[in-house]
């Protein structure tokens, strides 16, 4: 896909995500605005997946670890056409399809539940090390936050990534600089997450701008490193897209009231 | 009396496994000596995955194995199904994965290494998750059978073994979710799981030479519980007494309670660990300390009665 209609994939799906938290009165806008483009560029142009075929055993895995961003995989799943618009009218409602977090029982296109921090890295790395046990040419991409990675779970994970060789995993961090309570320095800092990346054994590409479509699709599009699980360090903006909530902490678990809503919509428009 | 431990018996019961399933892999975090999985690694190589000391993302990435097509038999000590609760239960239990969990060293009987490490909660935990299945078996001959049964089963089963070498019964037959009647009685009624059968068993004798004729059923299986048997026996027999090596909380005390309200109890006891933690020691002495023997369970019903 062009550069220009994948960018325009990005604002589609980021008023997607402004729609269902509005509708809902719940959810987590800003962590899903800041990993919208890396998502966007992984089902439109790097991950060879199907609607038609969502169950190919074959196809390339996503687990969204920071599952809490579940409506920019939503947004992104109904763009690439698993399901259509309506049913974020049911995001967070009871008998949707499209649960609070990820839910692969539930929704269709979801490869793994995730929503309990730590996991999902976990689970991808077992899906990568399954893929190489059974043949399966499968790559296992993931995409973690990074207040996520105060998870001991995403140390262990990443050390057995390396142990088993899995140049079969792509590891995406959406490093927007912000969790609840504050920034990552406030609540827990994460030192040189570059530095412990290297040093657990991961091929390390950091993308400067991580919301630049550009960018993210030549890091994601980098060969991989033979022997080595690959790790994307993509430094984000949180709330990306919508100016009231660009950068700002408070925009992590709060919905958008119809007023910021629509502002927020004419904002992404085009 | 032929002895074998039952986590031995599930480290013969994988290789058997791995046999006829090539789909069945196993993973240990650095434990394979004591779960008894070195005989599956030592077979089977190229299925083995050592997980190192991590607990935790040895579950969740069987989770993800699982999705793959394969069958993940985690080994670890029971005491960790606290540690890795969130993994079994959200990694593993919540989106149906058919991951298979064979926690050894389970109750007091683990012995010297202390209450630390000895489970007496994880039946409790297991019990409770939506989808798994629990298996609590009596011997290795039940043990071969309930691991059988974990690869046939499509999603999440939890087998708690016992490090303790006990006695191996001759095998009985084998059904998913219905218990055994080991003996006919009709004065009360033993409910019994896991190596307590063997203390059960003397129970019952010393009962018996003292003109007391108790029935005896043990269940391999604590979910999906056999209700219609212990309502059977409960109905027939009016005293119920339940023998466990776990917490007399959550275990199978409470599953009989549950079934068993109602349907004609006229006394109910639970025999178990009393709400306490274990400590160093003997298996045998520990038995004594917790009121587990044979001569004290006997005199716990006579007294009871």
């Amino acid at each position: 896909m062009e550069l220009q209609a994948l960018k325009q994939k990005a604002r589609a799906v980021r008023r997607d995500i402004i729609t269902m938290t509005a509708k809902a009165g719940a959810g987590h806008p800003g962590g899903s605005l800041s990993c919208t483009d890396a998502l966007v560029a992984l089902y439109f142009e790097v991950m060879n997946v199907n609607p038609e075929n969502e169950k190919d055993p074959n196809r390339d895995r996503f687990v969204l670890s920071k599952g809490h961003a579940a409506p920019a995989l939503y947004g992104t799943l109904c763009e690439r056409g698993y399901f259509g618009p309506e049913e974020f009218d049911k995001f967070r409602q009871l008998h949707g399809i499209l649960q609070g977090h990820p839910d692969i029982k539930k929704c269709p296109g979801v490869d793994a539940s995730t929503g309990s921090l730590g996991q999902g890295i976990s689970i991808a790395v077992g899906m990568a090390l399954g893929a190489k046990h059974t043949g399966n040419p499968c790559h296992v991409y993931t995409v973690i936050g990074d207040g996520e990675s105060q998870e001991g779970l995403v140390w262990e994970a990443s050390m057995a990534a390396a142990h088993y060789k899995l140049d079969n995993l792509t590891v995406i961090l959406d490093h927007n600089g912000m969790q609840i309570d504050g920034t990552n320095d406030e609540v827990m800092s994460l030192g040189d997450i570059k530095a412990k990346a290297l040093a657990f054994g991961y091929d390390v590409i950091e993308v400067e701008d991580g919301n630049d479509m550009q960018q993210v699709l030549d890091a994601l599009k980098a060969p991989a490193c033979p022997g080595k699980p690959r790790y994307i360090l993509l430094n984000t903006l949180k709330g990306k897209g919508v100016s009231f909530m660009e950068g700002q902490v408070g925009w992590h678990g709060k919905a958008p009231n119809a007023e910021q809503a629509a502002q927020a919509l004419k904002e992404l428009e085009g | 009396m032929e002895k074998k431990a039952v986590r031995v018996a599930y480290g013969e019961a994988l290789v058997k496994l791995g046999e006829k399933n090539d789909k069945v892999v196993v993973l240990d975090a650095d434990l394979a000596a004591a779960t008894m999985t070195n005989a599956f690694k030592k077979a089977y190589p190229d299925r083995f995955y050592d997980c190192g000391i991590a607990e935790a993302n040895m579950v969740d990435m069987a989770a993800g194995m699982s999705t793959m097509g394969l069958i993940p038999f985690c080994s670890t000590f029971a005491v960790f199904a606290g540690r890795n609760y969130d993994q079994i239960r959200n990694g593993v239990c919540y989106p149906k994965f058919n991951v298979k969990f064979g926690f050894s060293h389970a109750g007091i009987t683990l012995g010297e290494d202390g209450g630390s490490h000895q489970a007496i909660e994880d039946l409790a935990l297991m019990r409770v998750l939506p989808g798994m299945t629990v298996f609590v078996p009596s011997d290795a001959n039940e043990c071969y059978q309930c691991v059988d049964a974990a690869a046939k089963i499509d999603g999440p089963v939890y087998i708690r073994t016992a490090r303790l070498a006990s006695p191996v019964y001759d095998p009985r037959p084998f059904t998913v979710g219905k218990g055994t009647v080991i003996k006919d009685g009709k004065d009360c009624v033993i409910f019994t799981c896991g190596i307590m059968l063997e203390h059960t068993l003397e129970a019952v004798d010393l009962l018996s030479q003292q003109g007391i004729d108790a029935a005896l059923v043990s269940f391999h299986t604590l979910k999906p519980f056999d209700e219609e048997l212990a309502r059977e026996y409960t109905a027939k027999c009016k005293k119920v007494f339940t023998v466990e090596e776990h917490s007399i909380i959550g275990g199978l005390g409470d599953t009989v309670a549950s079934a068993v309200i109602g349907h004609g109890v006229e006394k109910f006891m639970k025999i178990g660990i009393n709400d306490v933690f274990g400590q160093s020691g003997k298996p045998a002495d520990l038995l004594i300390e917790y009121g587990l023997t044979g001569t004290q369970i006997a005199d716990k019903i006579k007294n009871n009665l």
